[in-house]
């Protein structure tokens, strides 16, 4: 067996180790760029779990409401049963720290109650814990304290309403405590603080020993008010990673793209290797090697190329999830993770899974082709022309047909648990479908192609026409590759083009305005909306309210936002989807589609919306379309509001401005009329717009640069395809030239060869990736993210790509064609073929 | 590219090589080594000597597919020694016909197209084309297997489509390098007898290179390749 596997896969690495070499590498990098992938996913998916396990400590339920919260009373209600064994009052904000600073997570807690649930928290406090109830004390993380610039003793402000607070930094946490960016605050200090005395949003409760846990919620449920909520500790601990799981499993699935990618380049580069070497394996079996011998030495040929590739690759994605982190963050770009610090720490388990499965899918690529090439008669295979005999085998449409009705059966079924697993289903089964259906199509446009006058031109199209199967193998990669750069080029293009055009619709005013980013402790109040107002130059204002409610345990708070409602015009700035039913102000609601898919409402149902602790019945009015809070959203008219809720308060603004009256004159004034107005967060409308895009540029960068590597590893498929085909037709050139064809008739013989398959496989590709995109913007981004795109194509993008793709299939053409003719002809004409 | 003519050519001479001097490595003897040679309007040579003699690099020569290091190569008064890449390509596409042992048929295109490529490639139209590869496989025994491709064919058969090829545009001079190797005697002796006929009927001038004593045999005149020098059979050392 190791005389044939010498004899086999030793025998091309002498003969052709460039190849061989540059396999190896595009195997790595498919394998490189999805053990990237998967380890920053991991990384972050862990320190999710490790700082929601220290948070949520050893408690057994967990009483939510919403950032408004609910009336401490309900405290010693509940920790009066018998069943409770440790009681611990929380009130958690999103606090606004003055400057350049996301908001930051603050949890005000009683630190004797909470010793008994978040031991490993509270122990950080260590000594200064007394220190923790002196006036505007605050204790934080040391990621918290290095994003804010502050140490212990130091102090840094916050926004409460429009005020600023100071707040002095009485402990740094160690690392051990909390690893992510947190503060710490007593109860009394914080309700004190943020201006919520007699206030708590969260109640966490350790059962005695062998409290039926259940039954202590069912009792529960009638104690909590509208809009609170009991779960146990497995739903709070992945709440916030559940937020960005669809964003996750998308980058998986990029990343296992040029895996993928890479399998097709080692299949066409060994199936392409095992035809020019039929002949030599053809004399291996007629000297006595066995089928299944010749099998499993073409086969181990690929392993070893998995090997020594997958090896590369784990060694390359530890390296690159290093750098993406201290480059891009936890999220790759996304934004998600933003409050998250993550290593990416070497994982012996997942990087064997990577080594493993990258070895699997280079040996599932040569295993079709050591198959066939075993399976063939010696006899026939020793002729000339058995290579296209064996291609041709390829060639029946009805598998491709079966997979691709098979995918498009798939696209129709809903998400299983929120992920769109039907959906990649439809994709997988589609490109497959698709690649299997190449020979038959390529055949099919080769033949309706007109035939050229010119002996070059014409004798190219023959060729094509006669290695038609050969062909498709060529062009596999490249197929595979392109059609998922088209798919996602077309899909993150119609998502940004829906993007912008929301933004064009739902920011129609001359300034926006808001007090600070995601915070729940800064507001305007009556008397700052009457101020803004008045300010010189401001012809009209609106003001919204928004805050975060609970509809259902375990998922995401949903953002409710009260804005005037009440007349046709006041939702000319929404983006309805759909029919929705005339305006009449009060009583009606209108849903964003996330809320429409994850709670199952549509217009005309009655929405249950929860509100100082008693239910409001709302009906659904209309749906419309939100890219800028995932979780849901909810527009109420913000009179009603009012009346249900007697807050006045205003947490975002737009402002009209009179005719001729300068915005940043105006932004000024407003600015001017506050305590460290500097830092309020005031925008143009077209400036807003440009931030947001900014954002979504930098959330899909990463999509484009492993679209990039796909796309390249698909082009050196080509180009081996291209330079394998050459060199087997070294003779053939060598005969035309002595006919009398010129040298670089020949050249652009095979140039033309090149061009026609580029233009077939960018053809092919782009009607592929067309297909896939529609499930992309359809299915997967629709049950993914919950909210609705429309399709745009991004013509001149794929025609330049289109374009720069044929040149090259051209370009690696000649190139292949001058090499081979490197040989001269008079050597070329005496190789046997 | 220009094809130059020698001034006072002999009409009746198609190839002549003088001197002719061919060495591959400084440090080796020359493979040729002053050899002269005539070929004359409708003659027959066939060469022969024993493999590794340098038959094929004397064929190349008279080709133009290579250059002697000493000598002159004239083809109908040109001097192919002198000839750029192109001009000489130009030279064979018109002139010059080639057989080959391993036949070298093009698997991909039918046995008419096959035949056609020096017409096509000499741009002639269309019906005279179809018209005159019509005619040529007729003559070689092919009438009715110009739809076919290669892979349908014997080995002689599909050396016949080569002699179609080398001579369906009527060249001056065919150049046969080991035409029989890969075929059994009695399809050998058909091809011989074939390429002769043909050779005559179109009126060309041939060389014959072959080791084979019973293909020579169908030759109007049989030199032999002897220490690097060509000299009439029965003269050799």
């Amino acid at each position: 067996m190791l005389a044939v596997l010498r004899a086999v896969a030793l025998a091309r690495l002498r003969e052709q180790p460039g190849r061989v070499v540059v396999t190896v590498v595009a195997v790595a990098l498919g394998v490189a760029l999805a053990t990237a992938v998967y380890l920053i996913n991991a990384g972050a998916l862990n320190e999710f779990g490790l700082a929601a396990r220290k948070l949520v400590g050893e408690a057994d339920v967990v009483i939510r409401g919403a950032s408004g919260g609910f009336d401490e009373a309900l405290y010693p209600r509940i920790a009066r049963d018998p069943s409770v064994a440790a009681a611990s009052p929380v009130l958690e904000l999103d606090m606004a720290p003055l400057g350049d600073h996301p908001a930051l997570k603050v949890l005000g807690l009683d630190p004797f109650r909470a010793a008994g649930i978040q031991p490993e928290l509270i122990a950080g406090l260590g000594g200064v814990l007394l220190t923790l109830f002196e006036p505007d004390s605050i204790a934080l993380s040391a990621a918290a304290a290095e994003e804010l610039g502050v140490g212990t003793g130091g102090t840094f402000a916050v926004r409460v309403g429009t005020s600023v607070r100071e707040l002095r930094v009485v402990q740094v946490l160690p690392t051990s405590a909390y690893a992510q960016r947190l503060g710490v605050m007593d109860i009394a200090t914080a309700q004190w603080s943020f201006d919520r005395v007699g206030t708590i949003n969260r109640l966490d409760l350790r059962l005695g020993a062998g409290a039926d846990v259940d039954g202590f919620r069912q009792r529960l449920r009638r104690l909590l008010p509208a809009g609170v909520v009991s779960t146990g500790p497995d739903i709070e601990r992945d709440r916030a990673a559940n937020v960005t799981r669809a964003y996750r499993v998308n980058l998986d699935m990029l990343a296992m793209v040029a895996l993928l990618t890479g399998a097709f380049l080692v299949f066409s580069t060994q199936a392409l290797s095992i035809l020019r070497r039929r002949a030599s394996l053809a004399l291996l079996r007629a000297i006595g090697v066995t089928r299944r011998q010749l099998e499993l030495a073409l086969l181990a040929e690929g392993v070893l190329i998995g090997i020594a590739g997958s090896a590369l690759g784990v060694a390359l994605g530890q390296g690159i999830a290093m750098l993406a982190l201290a480059g891009l963050g936890g999220d790759l770009g996304g934004g998600y993770f933003r409050s998250l610090s993550i290593v990416a720490q070497p994982q012996p388990g997942p990087l064997l899974v990577f080594f493993l499965l990258g070895t699997a899918i280079a040996a599932f690529g040569a295993w079709a082709p050591a198959r066939e090439a075993s399976a063939a008669p010696p006899a026939r295979a020793l002729k000339a022309g058995d290579a296209e005999h064996a291609a041709r085998r390829l060639r029946p449409a009805w598998p491709g047909a079966a997979l691709m009705s098979a995918g498009l059966a798939c696209a129709g079924l809903p998400p299983v648990g929120g992920i769109p697993l039907f959906g990649y289903l439809s994709v997988t089964a589609l490109l497959f479908g698709g690649i299997l259906l190449v020979p038959a199509a390529s055949s099919r446009l080769l033949a309706i192609l007109p035939q050229p006058r010119r002996a070059t031109l014409s004798t190219a199209l023959a060729q094509l026409r006669g290695s038609a199967g050969q062909s498709a193998v060529s062009l596999a990669a490249i197929i595979v590759s392109f059609s998922l750069m088209v798919a996602m080029a077309i899909m993150v293009h119609s998502f940004r083009q829906s993007f912008d055009g929301w933004l064009g619709q739902v920011l129609p005013a001359d300034l926006h305005m808001r007090v600070a980013q995601a915070a729940d402790t800064a507001y305007w109040s009556e008397a700052d909306q009457a101020a803004i107002a008045a300010v010189p130059g401001v012809s009209r204002v609106e003001f919204r309210r928004q805050r975060a409610v609970i509809l259902a345990p375990g998922r995401e708070p949903v953002q409710l936002i009260a804005r005037p409602l009440r007349e046709p015009a006041d939702i000319a700035d929404l983006p309805l989807v759909g029919k929705g039913l005339p305006v009449r102000g009060g009583g009606q609601a209108w849903i964003s589609e996330a809320v429409h898919d994850l709670y199952r409402l549509d217009v005309g149902d009655t929405l249950r919306l929860p509100l100082r602790g008693k239910d409001c019945l709302l009906v659904v009015a209309g749906i419309w379309r939100d890219y800028s809070r995932p979780s849901g959203a909810i527009l109420v008219d913000r009179d009603w509001y009012v009346a249900q809720t007697g807050d006045v308060s205003a947490s975002q603004g737009s402002v009209w401005l009179e005719p001729g009256v300068r915005p940043q004159d105006v932004e000024r004034l407003i600015r001017g009329h506050f305590e460290r107005g500097d830092a309020l967060q005031i925008y143009t409308g077209p400036a807003l717009k440009e931030l947001s895009l900014g954002f979504f540029d930098r959330a899909f960068a990463v999509t484009y640069l492993l679209e990039a590597v796909a796309v390249l590893i698909g082009l050196v498929g080509v180009s081996f395809a291209f330079s394998a085909q050459a060199l087997a037709r070294r003779a053939e050139f060598g005969m035309l030239r002595h006919v009398g064809m010129l040298r670089r008739q020949v050249v652009a013989m095979l140039a033309g060869e090149g061009a026609v398959l580029g233009v077939i496989g960018v053809l092919y590709g782009l009607a592929l990736g067309f297909v896939l995109s529609l499930v992309l913007v359809y299915v997967i981004n629709r049950q993914s993210f919950n909210w609705s795109i429309d399709l745009h194509i991004p013509s001149l993008q794929l025609a330049v790509v289109a374009l720069v793709l044929v040149a090259a299939a051209a370009l690696t053409a000649t190139v292949s064609a001058r090499a081979a003719m490197s040989t001269s002809a008079l050597r070329a004409v005496r190789e046997d073929w | 590219m220009a094809i130059m003519a020698a001034p006072s050519a002999d009409p009746q001479i198609v190839l002549e090589l003088k001197s002719l001097v061919r060495r591959f490595r400084p440090d080796r003897p020359p493979v040729i080594d002053g050899i002269d040679f005539c070929l004359r309007r409708g003659e027959y040579v066939a060469i022969m000597g024993e493999s590794g003699v340098g038959k094929s690099t004397l064929l190349n020569l008279m080709a133009g597919l290579d250059r002697p290091d000493a000598g002159s190569i004239e083809f109908d008064g040109c001097d192919l020694a002198v000839l750029d890449d192109d001009a000489a390509t130009l030279l064979r596409r018109r002139a010059m016909g080639f057989v080959f042992q391993a036949f070298h048929v093009l698997p991909y295109l039918t046995v008419t197209d096959n035949v056609a490529l020096p017409l096509d490639l000499a741009g002639m139209p269309r019906p005279e084309r179809d018209r005159r590869v019509g005619e040529m496989l007729e003559s070689v025994g092919l009438g009715g297997f110009g739809s076919r491709y290669p892979r349908e064919l014997s080995g002689g058969e599909l050396q016949r489509v080569a002699i179609s090829r080398a001579l369906v545009h009527r060249p001056r001079l065919l150049l046969a390098d080991e035409p029989t190797g890969n075929l059994d005697p009695r399809s050998a002796a058909q091809v011989l007898e074939l390429l002769r006929a043909q050779v005559r009927s179109a009126g060309s001038s041939g060389v014959l290179i072959t080791h084979s004593r019973a293909a020579a045999e169908t030759a109007d005149r049989v030199l032999v390749m002897d220490g690097r020098r060509l000299v009439p059979l029965g003269d050799e050392r």
